[in-house]
């Protein structure tokens, strides 16, 4: 069967029939968006709490969280001083995503170092 | 899209590289299938500063529903930039040894924003986004894939009375404007840079049909 199911996926806007996507994506990659052309809409704490609750809602539903989110989440907390919740975080993504094993394990060196 | 305006035809053109091209070889790529791929800020040939950084807000998304880990861009720029490099031009500069050292990534997509906002004319305002990416396998320098991101949306399509369009495109300008339409049409424009079955992405190992996806093999 060659039906272009991932056209439909990138094109699911316009067709209206995207098929179930991978991950619950929720509001990272606006507050991404945001972080760049508005910074002021995009504070750590908001991001921290739009974040939290897209993990959250994932969770409720059953779906993944994206590659990236938790890490960008750390990160976030790491921003406000938090740094128990940034290397728990961290620890996620790696759990996770192996794939992200050798920067999570250089940015907790980073963060634990005095 | 974010124009929903009735009286307003828009037509979007979407297209990933061009048709007549003969399709790529894939074999290289699927022996180096990588399972994670960093994105590095793109370089920018345009005169709008923040293009690049909303190209790539866009990019994670479909990269990773295709199946591949995608670091953090916003993250990985901040510590690029904490580590004295604070330019895209500098990030893209970075060699290959020391981004497997530092990041461990498997691939590294290098893009170039060659071309994106809103171009006036009389009657019609079009929105184009473009821009060119080569992938790379990080252990061994071969690159993996080349192509390119581009959409087009032109707001007076369709329409033959030119009070009409001109009402239409001064509407659109002043709409587009708050809206980033550019945002919404580099979205597409990856989306399908990614997915387009004939010179898109490889399938990554999180996706559910990578031993599916027969090209290169």
């Amino acid at each position: 069967m060659r039906v272009p199911v991932p056209v439909l996926l990138a094109l699911g806007a316009l067709t209206g029939c995207a098929p179930r996507p991978l991950y619950h994506w929720g509001h990272y990659e606006d507050l991404v968006y945001q972080m760049y052309t508005a910074p002021g809409k995009a504070e750590p704490a908001v991001q921290v709490e739009k974040l939290s609750r897209d993990i959250g809602e994932a969770q409720t539903k059953g779906e993944s969280v994206p590659p990236g989110v938790h890490l960008h989440l750390g990160y976030m907390y790491f921003l406000q001083g938090n740094a128990t919740a940034a290397c728990r975080e961290l620890e996620t993504e790696k759990q996770l995503f192996p794939e992200s094993t050798v920067f999570v394990d250089r940015l907790l060196a980073k963060m634990r170092a005095p | 899209m974010n124009l929903h305006l009735p009286a307003v035809t828009t037509l979007v053109m979407l297209a990933s590289g061009c048709a007549t091209l003969t399709p790529p070889d894939y074999r290289p790529y699927r022996a180096h299938l990588p399972r994670s791929i960093v994105v590095l800020p793109p370089l920018n040939e345009t005169t709008d500063v923040n293009a690049p950084y909303v190209y790539l807000s866009t990019v994670t998304r479909p990269l990773a529903e295709c199946g591949y880990y995608v670091f953090p861009v916003a993250a990985v720029d901040a510590f690029m930039k904490e580590n004295g490099l604070p330019t895209a031009g500098e990030m893209q500069g970075v060699s290959l040894d020391k981004i497997r050292d530092v990041l461990g990534a498997d691939a590294v997509l290098y893009v170039t924003i060659e071309g994106w906002g809103q171009k006036y004319r009389v009657v019609s305002s079009d929105t184009v986004v473009k821009a060119r990416a080569h992938l790379v396998d990080v252990i061994t320098g071969t690159t993996l894939w080349t192509g390119t991101a581009f959409a087009q949306q032109s707001s007076a399509a369709g329409q033959s009375d030119p009070i009409a369009m001109l009402i239409t495109a001064l509407f659109v300008q002043i709409v587009s404007s708050i809206t980033d339409p550019a945002h919404d049409l580099v979205r597409d424009a990856n989306g399908v840079m990614v997915f387009d079955q004939r010179r898109g992405f490889l399938m990554g190992s999180h996706h559910p049909r990578c031993d599916a996806d027969t090209r290169g093999r």
